[in-house]
């Protein structure tokens, strides 16, 4: 083979090379921008008259033009309902968090008879939807007399969480060395203090993915406040969305204002720990 | 430790274990198998009444309307799954693999196609219902901004177009999702395997079908999996932008909305009847549990080890 053919070859595989690439970096640019720009139009909207909406969707409006975000914050519950959310959410996590842990680390660390089982009960319920268990949830939280409470809604979220996470926890908990754990005993620490001050800090990490994976399904969750919540007072953020939603169906500016403020908090806290975001909610998903 | 350590190790282990199994117990099993008795009794509102077998089960599957809204419910159901499988799991694949050459701005795209992800499905309902009203949303401002005014329409208003609005919508809001478990499931290759590909073909595409494809089987797995029980579960999005009544005429009712309207009653209120939304709910399950797992088991049989 002579030298010029190869380097034929060579300039056509950097040709091909470039082209591919320069494919795929339009390919994702595009993407980008489809994900995005609705979020971008959102964010302008939320700045405009109704006029300026209709008739210039993609223009930049005048920032300081804030009267839909005043009308969002005085005229309607949204300060409360961002507080129920934050209230539901994070008593659930807690809660949450801190069964799943008690739950992991019994069945990781202790050789009991039934401990398979034991697991197994609890992942059972890992892709089963509780939804379609609606009915008999109603009438349980009505036979306990806490229809229309925030305790509701704790509860069936501690309850969607557990599964995943007494799975994640078991997974990460089984691989702690055993060494430590030995040494406490050698020197007569008790069981709980082993747990307390020794093999717990060594579980941040994993509680960080629980926490994050269980956090954004809770704070979005529509479907069992709709059941479980009449009281406008009680009213968690994307209730809450559909409520004033459906008072200001005329008034755009104020609608996608609305929006806007829903979605910056989770939207805000995902810029800065984007990864942590992406890992936690991929953590079931991702062996 | 006093008195003895054995008892006092299993009294341990007890506390550690029985609040939380107990919890499960109480609020996930419990509800799940009082779904299927419930099925199986006459309600009069909020109160049991008398058993009556599987009165339930006929009524919802067999008698009309009833049998017809569920035909219509499921088979939505059936073609959202199929589109999102093209639209969400299909886009996300080619995604993935856009994203893992890793070439500059990646990190970028990254973290973009994965922030509607994070956002309530309220919110992004919400937001495409805005943008696809027929005079003042922004797809039909667009079209006609564009000359392509003939092509503006009531997206969501018309049997025509109303669910594939929504599963479009829905695309959008999920795409990151299965985006970012192919990413990761690419990102596990080994190096060797790719090298040696390499020396053997310049294909993308045989590189793609023969040799990606196959080594992220366990990613499909999950990805195919979820979106299934996620599509036969699908209700917060429709009820959103179609409402509760699957509007335009039904063409968008969908398992969990017809669940919910059965169950719960309709938007006027009327209707409510627990017995034959229960029944509709074991249906519902049993079938997701059997497909998600003859799914699962199928899928797993052509997963390889690396």
């Amino acid at each position: 083979m002579s030298a010029a053919t190869e380097t034929y070859y060579d300039r056509r595989g950097i040709l091909q090379t470039l082209g591919r690439d320069g494919l795929i970096q339009i390919i994702l640019i595009l993407n980008t921008i489809v994900m995005l720009g609705p979020l971008v139009i959102m964010f302008f909207a939320a700045f405009k008259t109704n006029a300026q909406i209709f008739q210039s969707p993609f223009s930049i409006p005048d920032f300081s033009n804030v009267a839909n975000l005043v009308k969002i914050w005085s005229e309607t519950n949204f300060l409360r309902y961002l507080i129920n959310s934050a209230i539901v959410t994070g008593s659930s996590i807690v809660l949450i968090l801190t069964l799943g842990t008690m739950a992991a680390y019994g069945i990781a660390r202790y050789n009991f008879r039934g401990s398979g089982f034991v697991l197994m009960f609890f992942v059972a319920g890992l892709t089963l939807p509780l939804k379609l268990a609606i009915i008999p949830l109603f009438i349980l939280m009505r036979d306990l007399g806490i229809l229309n409470t925030q305790l509701s809604l704790v509860i069936i979220y501690v309850a969607m969480g557990l599964p995943t996470t007494v799975f994640i926890m078991t997974g990460f908990i089984r691989t702690l060395p055993n060494e430590l754990e030995d040494a406490a005993r050698m020197d007569g620490a008790s069981e709980p203090r082993i747990m307390w001050s020794i093999m717990l800090p060594l579980v941040r990490p994993a509680l960080v993915i629980s926490g994050i994976q269980n956090v954004v399904p809770i704070w979005n969750d529509f479907f069992f406040p709709l059941i479980f919540i009449q009281k406008d007072a009680l009213k968690t953020l994307p209730q809450g969305l559909t409520t004033f939603m459906g008072e200001y169906t005329t008034d755009w500016g104020v609608l996608f204002a609305g929006l806007l403020l829903s979605s910056a908090p989770v939207i805000l806290v995902y810029i800065v720990l984007s990864r942590q975001f992406i890992n936690g909610m991929t953590a079931g998903a991702v062996k | 430790m006093p008195g003895s350590p054995l008892l006092a190790r299993r009294l341990w282990i007890t506390a550690l274990i029985v609040p939380p199994l107990a919890f499960v117990a109480l609020f996930v099993v419990y509800p799940i198998i009082s779904a299927f008795a419930y099925a199986f009794f006459q309600w009069h509102g909020l109160a049991r009444g008398e058993f009556v077998g599987f009165a339930n089960f006929y009524k919802v599957l067999f008698t009309q309307p009833y049998a017809d809204w569920t035909a219509n419910a499921f088979l939505h159901n059936v073609l959202v799954f199929f589109a999102l499988m093209v639209l969400q799991n299909g886009v996300g694949f080619l995604l993935a693999y856009c994203l893992w050459r890793e070439l500059p701005g990646a990190a970028f795209h990254r973290v973009a196609v994965f922030l509607p992800v994070v956002l309530s499905t309220i919110i992004v309902g919400f937001l495409w219902k805005l943008f696809l009203h027929p005079l003042f949303g922004v797809v039909n401002i667009s079209l006609r901004g564009t000359g392509l005014g003939g092509l503006a329409q009531p997206w969501l208003g018309q049997d025509t177009t109303a669910l594939w609005a929504l599963i479009i919508a829905n695309a959008w809001h999920m795409v990151g999702f299965p985006t970012l478990v192919f990413l990761a499931g690419m990102q596990r290759i080994p190096g060797e395997i790719l090298d040696a590909v390499r020396m053997e073909t310049e294909s993308e595409w045989v590189k793609i079908s023969k040799v990606v494809w196959p080594l992220v089987a366990p990613s499909a797995t999950v990805v195919f999996t979820l979106l299934f029980v996620g599509s036969f579960n699908w209700f917060e999005l429709p009820y959103i932008m179609a409402g509760v009544d699957g509007s335009p005429h039904k063409a968008t009712d969908v398992l969990g909305l017809y669940f919910y309207r059965t169950a719960f009653g309709d938007q006027s209120g009327s209707g409510q009847d627990f017995g034959a939304g229960s029944a509709l709910a074991v249906l519902i399950f049993l079938f997701i549990a059997i497909v998600a797992g003859f799914i699962t088991f199928r899928l797993r049989a052509r997963e390889i080890q690396i």
